[in-house]
């Protein structure tokens, strides 16, 4: 088969680009921890306020500027509402849907998850600068999904 | 055996000097006129959601936002797509393998009706707001079980068309042995089975998975296998649309303007990898879900990765076609033969717009199915403005760019120039409009503003404030989208009815004289199936055992809405 010079260059090039971006996120996710959240214990769906850690929904502090959030999702809200963090504190969210698939996302953070009814889902994410987080739903999960929302303040 | 194949020779002719005859011209002509009035229509849905979320428009108890979002999708993503594609290259069957075969045309048919059928099911509850479930469908939101029944006769109607186009191109392959099956219906070929391979992961979740469930007969759902179910469809069928406009650049294009084909072995080797490698993309989709452990998906990122290189083949192809037939032409310079295109007929500028629109729309595909860079966009609007870039404008403007010569090809009348400069006009608006609706939402997704959720400020957070100017910008996007839209549909009816009559040919391009010949392998279909199927299983047999064998209690039906 007959293949410019220059075009095996390119295909070259195209090959090399796509590897490279292998080799970058294999290395964030690897050896950086930077890895999308990907949890895979189970919960009974129908039956997570009656299960631990989910029947006390809320903040609770683990350390020194660390935190641990229970959060269930249920439409159209989060429990519990209004998180208040200390500025450079790194929060460790817990999450899991009581009944459709939402979606867990803070504005101007990484903070990204799908939740799910029968999975548990965990994310963390440092807070550094202080201000106020909008919290939403990012999954379709019916008439009031618009107003799926919280905040999170950090002091 | 040859006696069969001097007939077929000669309905080839016949069909090439005469044009497409009248049965198969009203099969291809049927398909189209439904994807156009679902092009309308969608269209029309589209600039009420693009309003709402501009903040001009609220939308009425009886048709809200969802519910409008959900027949939009399904008319755009599914039927205009599929119904073009299906008449496209059904025109392109019976055009270069000697005219369709009685029973093939029967299939055609009865493909058509239990289509038609099974989307009249799926859209009366929808109307009804009884499915206000999006195009994804996502389980434990249950919408009424007609809606279900609906999707599955559309699936087997696209099997019926499926395994039409199959027994067309067996039947040629039969009276042409040792011949390569012209290119068009290679292109064709890969279509189709990938038609089938996508639409047996949505059936299965459908039939034994979601409509037993609807129905009451079983108490729980798994909704993680059913979402990666829908995904292995899902993505695929997009990337069939793609794989449908690409046969247009490489087949259709280089004749429109006065040039050869780019290597017919090349060609082919892209589509063969498109093919093989596609149904494994689906799970990109998935890479934020819970339940799914980070090294399959990191997996599926290559995976999802390695058909952008059959694209980037294709890329350079394209420009390299370009690039020799304007110096073949007289064009001069590093760049200055660019001038020698053909820039005022609209059968090129729309899909020449379409593939340079591929460009940042690769490239954006490539940066959101990579994990952490899919974490900051998953679900934003960056997501739809990257499906609007690429469905939007690499596939359906190519689709728009054919319409002008494959409607009176149908109808055998001709373009007049005062149609193409019409046409002209309407890929110019459609450009504009396009370019300003997705780049807003490439940037406002990477705000955060989520994907479908219908005008909201959250209780005035000041975060969205920033947001307002860029739906805005999406409102006024869709509303000159409307305006090419309906010139668009007058255009693809005026030329199939009232147009003048005359002849017009189905431009396919030769390969340059004294091209290598082509290695007769690349015709081996049943390698290639079995290689896709290899993959596939690569792919998927492992999650989703790991998902049957670790699922969570199942989910019962919510209607949430």
């Amino acid at each position: 088969m007959k293949m410019h010079l220059d075009e095996k260059i390119w295909l070259f090039l195209s090959f090399g680009m796509i590897m490279g971006f292998m080799i970058f996120t294999g290395y964030q996710a690897v050896a950086l921890g930077m890895g999308p959240p990907s949890h895979k214990e189970t919960i009974d769906p129908k039956k997570v306020d009656q299960t631990a850690p989910f029947d006390q929904p809320g903040i609770k502090q683990i350390g020194e500027n660390e935190y641990e959030v229970v959060m269930t999702l249920q439409v159209f809200s989060f429990t519990p509402m209004e998180i208040e963090v200390p500025a450079g504190s790194t929060v460790h969210f817990t999450l899991t849907s009581k009944d459709v698939v939402h979606g867990f996302q803070v504005a101007n953070t990484n903070l990204n998850a799908m939740v799910m009814p029968g999975h548990i889902q965990k994310i963390s994410q440092k807070f550094d600068e202080p201000g106020e987080y909008l919290v939403l739903c990012n999954e379709y999960c019916g008439a009031g999904h618009q107003a799926m929302s919280t905040k999170i303040i950090v002091k | 055996m040859q006696p069969a194949l001097k007939t077929t020779s000669f309905k080839q002719k016949t069909n090439q000097v005469l044009g497409i005859s009248l049965e198969d011209a009203r099969i291809s002509k049927s398909y189209l006129a439904v994807a156009f009035i679902a092009l309308l229509l969608g269209g029309f849905l589209g600039l009420l959601q693009g309003l709402n979320r501009a903040g001009v428009l609220q939308l009425p108890p009886w048709l809200n936002y969802y519910q409008v979002l959900t027949a939009h999708g399904i008319l755009l993503v599914v039927v205009l797509s599929a119904f073009f594609t299906i008449g496209y290259f059904y025109a392109g069957l019976s055009h270069t393998l000697g005219g369709l075969l009685p029973k093939v045309r029967k299939m055609a048919w009865i493909g058509f009706w239990m289509k038609i059928f099974g989307f009249v099911l799926a859209v009366i509850p929808i109307l009804r707001n009884e499915a206000s479930v999006m195009y994804t469908f996502y389980p434990p939101m249950a919408a009424s079980p007609m809606f279900y029944f609906g999707l599955v006769f559309i699936v087997l109607g696209v099997w019926m068309l499926s395994f039409g186009a199959f027994t067309q191109v067996a039947n040629w392959r039969r009276n042409h042995k040792g011949e390569h099956l012209p290119i068009l219906a290679f292109f064709a070929t890969g279509v189709f089975v990938l038609l089938v391979g996508a639409t047996a992961f949505v059936a299965v979740e459908v039939i034994f998975m979601i409509i037993p469930w609807t129905l009451g007969w079983v108490d729980g759902i798994n909704v993680l296998l059913a979402r990666t179910l829908f995904w292995a469809f899902g993505h695929t069928a997009v990337n069939i649309w793609y794989l449908t406009a690409v046969s247009a650049w490489y087949v259709i294009i280089p004749k429109i303007i006065g040039g050869n084909r780019w290597s017919d072995l090349l060609t082919r080797m892209v589509v063969i990898p498109l093919v093989i490698m596609n149904i494994t993309g689906g799970f990109h989709h998935q890479i934020i879900d819970p339940g799914i452990s980070e090294s399959i998906k990191y997996m599926h990122v290559f995976m999802s990765l390695a058909i952008g290189f059959p694209s980037l083949m294709t890329a350079y192809a394209m420009f390299r076609v370009f690039e020799r037939t304007a110096r073949a032409k007289g064009g001069k310079g590093l760049v200055g033969w660019y001038k020698k295109m053909p820039w005022g007929d609209v059968r090129f500028l729309a899909p020449f717009i379409a593939m340079v629109a591929f460009i940042p729309a690769g490239a954006g595909g490539i940066a959101q199915s990579t994990n952490q860079l899919d974490q900051v966009v998953h679900n934003t609007m960056w997501v739809v403005g990257h499906f609007h870039i690429t469905l939007g404008m690499s596939v359906i403007m190519t689709f728009f760019g054919i319409s002008y010569w494959l409607v009176p090809y149908l109808s055998k009348r001709v373009l007049t120039p005062a149609m193409n400069r019409l046409g002209v006009i309407q890929t110019i608006v459609w450009t504009i409009g396009m370019v300003i609706m997705a780049i807003s939402m490439h940037i406002v997704g990477l705000f955060g503003s989520p994907r479908r959720t219908s005008f909201t400020t959250y209780g005035n957070f000041a975060e969205t404030l920033g947001w307002n100017p860029y739906m805005a910008a999406v409102g006024i996007g869709a509303t000159l989208l409307l305006i090419a839209v309906i010139l668009q549909v007058y255009a693809v009816f005026n030329l199939m009815f009232f147009a003048p009559k005359g002849v017009t040919e189905f431009p396919i391009a030769e390969e340059e004289a004294g091209a290598e010949k082509t290695p007769y392998w690349t015709e081996r279909w049943g390698v290639w199936v079995i290689l896709m199927l290899i993959v596939v299983s690569m792919a998927y047999v492992l999650p989703i055992v790991d998902m049957i064998m670790n699922a969570p209690p199942g989910s019962p039906p919510f209607k949430t809405w």
